[in-house]
Formats: C-alpha cells, sequence, structure tokens
C-alpha cells in the first residue's frame, strides 16, 4: 500500500517506522525544516519536506495514487483540511485524522472523514480506568457498529450483588462479555452469578449504557 | 442582522465595525483579547475572546440564531473548519470563508463554501492598477 502521512512529530515518525516495517510504501510530510532535517537523518527518502495541506505539494509526492491519507498533526483544522484535500480534490479512498480534541469527531465524521483516533480520549479512559473508585469506563468505541466496550467493577451495594446473570434485567442492547474475578477469568452463562467487586466487560450500544448502569447500580 | 466575525485582524475589525456602524448586531471573537483594539472606539458590538473552532465558543457567540458567520483569522484551515462548524452543525445560512491559498480555495467552493480569496482578488486589482496606467501612457 501506498501511505502518505501528515504531520512529522511523535505519532508521524512513529507511525511512518511501524508502517515501513510492515512493508508498506510510506511517504511523510513535515513542514518545519529542523523537524524535517531531524527526521530525515532517520527516515531518508521517506520524509519530503513540505505542508500537506499545500494541493500542490501533495501532487508532487504522488496523492493520486495513494491508497490511504493519515492526518496526524497537533491541530485538528489542519488535519480536517488534510483529509478533505486528499478526499474531495484527489479521490483518496481512505482517510484517517487524528483528533486532538475529542469533541471534534461528530463533525469529521460529518464532513466526510472515513476514521477518527483520538488519542486524548483514549489516555483519559485509561487513566480514568486506573484511578480508585471509579466503577464505570469506555474502553473502546466501535464506531461503525455503534456499540461501546465498557468496563464495570460492580459496588458493594449493587441490587445484582449475589445474583445470577438470568436473575438480572439486563439492557438487550447489550451483552456481558467477560467477569474478572479474583485474577481469574469467566465466560459467563445463564446461571453465572455477579459479585460485589467483579470486573465486568461489557458490550453496549449508547442507549444500552444507560440501562446497564441502573441494572447494576453504578453512578458515574 | 446577527453577524458572528471570527478573527479580529485588521479585515476582521474594519469589517465588524462596518457592520455595527450600519446597524447590525455583531459579535467578534479573536484569541487575544489585544486584537479588540483594532475595532472603532464606538464599536457597540459583542467582543468574545476564544477558539473559534471550538463549539462552546460560537454558541456564547449566538451563532444559533446568526443571520451570517464570516471567518477571517490568518489562518486558512481554521477558517475552513471553523466555516464547517457553522454550515454544517449550527445551520449559519450565509457563511463567508477567507481562504488565501488559491488551490484551497478552488477546492472548497467547489465544496459549497462561499469563499473569497484575497490573493486572487489582490492581485487581479494589482494587475488591473498596472495594465490600466500602461494603456494611459499608451495614449
Amino acid at each position: 500500500m501506498y501511505i502518505i502521512i501528515g504531520g512529522g512529530g511523535d505519532v508521524g515518525y512513529y507511525l511512518t517506522k511501524s508502517l515501513l516495517n510492515q512493508g508498506h510504501e510510506v511517504l511523510l510530510l513535515e513542514k518545519g525544516s529542523t523537524r524535517y532535517q531531524a527526521l530525515s537523518e532517520e527516515l531518508g527518502q521517506s520524509v519530503v519536506r513540505g505542508d500537506a495541506c499545500e494541493a500542490r505539494t501533495m501532487e508532487e509526492v504522488g496523492v493520486n495514487r495513494a491508497d490511504v491519507v493519515i492526518a496526524v498533526t497537533g491541530e485538528d483544522e489542519d488535519n480536517l483540511v488534510i483529509c478533505q484535500m486528499a478526499k474531495k480534490r484527489f479521490n483518496v479512498t481512505r482517510t484517517i485524522a487524528r483528533l486532538n480534541n475529542p469533541k471534534n469527531d461528530l463533525l469529521f465524521q460529518k464532513l466526510g472523514i472515513d476514521v477518527t483516533v483520538s488519542p486524548t480520549r483514549s489516555i483519559l479512559s485509561l487513566i480514568e480506568a486506573e484511578l480508585p473508585g471509579t466503577t464505570f469506563v469506555t474502553l473502546m468505541t466501535l464506531k461503525r457498529a455503534g456499540l461501546e466496550i465498557m468496563e464495570i467493577r460492580v459496588p458493594t451495594d449493587s441490587p445484582i450483588a449475589g445474583k445470577t446473570l438470568s436473575a438480572i434485567n439486563l439492557p438487550r442492547s447489550g451483552t456481558i462479555a467477560l467477569i474478572i474475578r479474583d485474577n481469574e477469568y469467566i465466560f459467563p452463562t445463564a446461571d453465572t452469578k455477579i459479585l460485589a467487586n467483579d470486573e465486568v466487560y461489557a458490550l453496549v450500544s449508547r442507549e444500552g449504557e444507560e440501562a446497564l448502569r441502573t441494572a447494576l447500580g453504578t453512578t458515574r | 442582522m446577527k453577524i458572528v466575525i471570527l478573527g479580529c485582524g485588521r479585515v476582521g475589525a474594519t469589517l465588524a465595525t462596518m457592520l455595527d456602524r450600519a446597524g447590525h448586531q455583531v459579535s467578534i471573537i479573536d484569541y487575544s483579547n489585544e486584537s479588540f483594539r483594532r475595532l472603532d472606539p464606538k464599536f457597540g458590538g459583542e467582543t468574545l475572546v476564544g477558539n473559534g473552532v471550538d463549539e462552546e465558543i460560537l454558541t456564547r457567540a449566538g451563532i444559533k440564531d446568526a443571520d451570517a458567520f464570516a471567518a477571517v483569522t490568518n489562518g486558512d484551515n481554521r477558517n475552513i473548519m471553523a466555516s464547517q462548524i457553522a454550515k454544517e452543525i449550527f445551520n449559519v445560512k450565509k457563511v463567508v470563508c477567507r481562504i488565501y491559498d488559491p488551490m484551497r480555495q478552488s477546492t472548497y467552493n467547489e465544496l459549497g463554501l462561499e469563499t473569497i480569496s484575497p490573493t486572487i482578488v489582490g492581485a487581479q486589482m494589482m494587475l488591473e492598477a498596472l495594465t490600466h496606467d500602461r494603456q494611459n501612457k499608451a495614449k
């Protein structure tokens, strides 16, 4: 695959290296001259000095035959324009944008960007999951299916503690996939009991999340 | 008319002053408080400090019931993103976006954004002024 990456920060640099290792043809665009020099010492011809927002630069690096364009600069407006120009002007089939502000997720989708990746949001939920006392964390969002993978710690005062799954009124728009109890994993069946302090991993739709919270007696 | 302007540089400040004088309700956003000094001392509109590609600040500027939105910051991409937020999220009827880069301008124009490129307009005016002069001399 031919992949063009816009933005040679840390993300762009490691992404380029990793994709090159996987055997792809990769071209990294970096507009800052100092940063470009540092990058070119290690990446050689895989990095070109130029602004990925500029149509002429993109033409020069052969955007017309690119399979994927990935925008990972530190500015959301730049990532948006890189992807939109690639998609609308050069008909690149797949565009991926890094989101610095998680709030821009919906806008980017609405504006035709194929995939958005939000490191800020991921870091937030990973840290949140490690904080003591947190009971409900979104680990991952499966965008196309509209589902979320949640981690829930069952509170000691949960109304369902001690009950079997079949006895609990779980939302139809979700399923409990895994329970971790005392460092052991349990793939739950209808007869599995939920105990206080269980770590429950569930797949839920956005509507199902609220119902699951209610069922488990967790509040944010 | 209620108008929200993003960017209080020379163009933004002049535009805001002109619209205010003409009796329109103007809100102007800039990330620096200093920039508002460019406004006419009699400017009666609202000034807001903040990042214009943020829905919250646009909401505070009253974009929800604005009749028009103008993006005139120094950054082409910021103008493009803000204009698309105004158009697609807030459904503002009239959105005008300044884009210096002529190629970017033509692409977004094709995509349905109303754009003005000062590069092209400026060059055109210079060209006319220069050639007009030559024609006069030839006479």
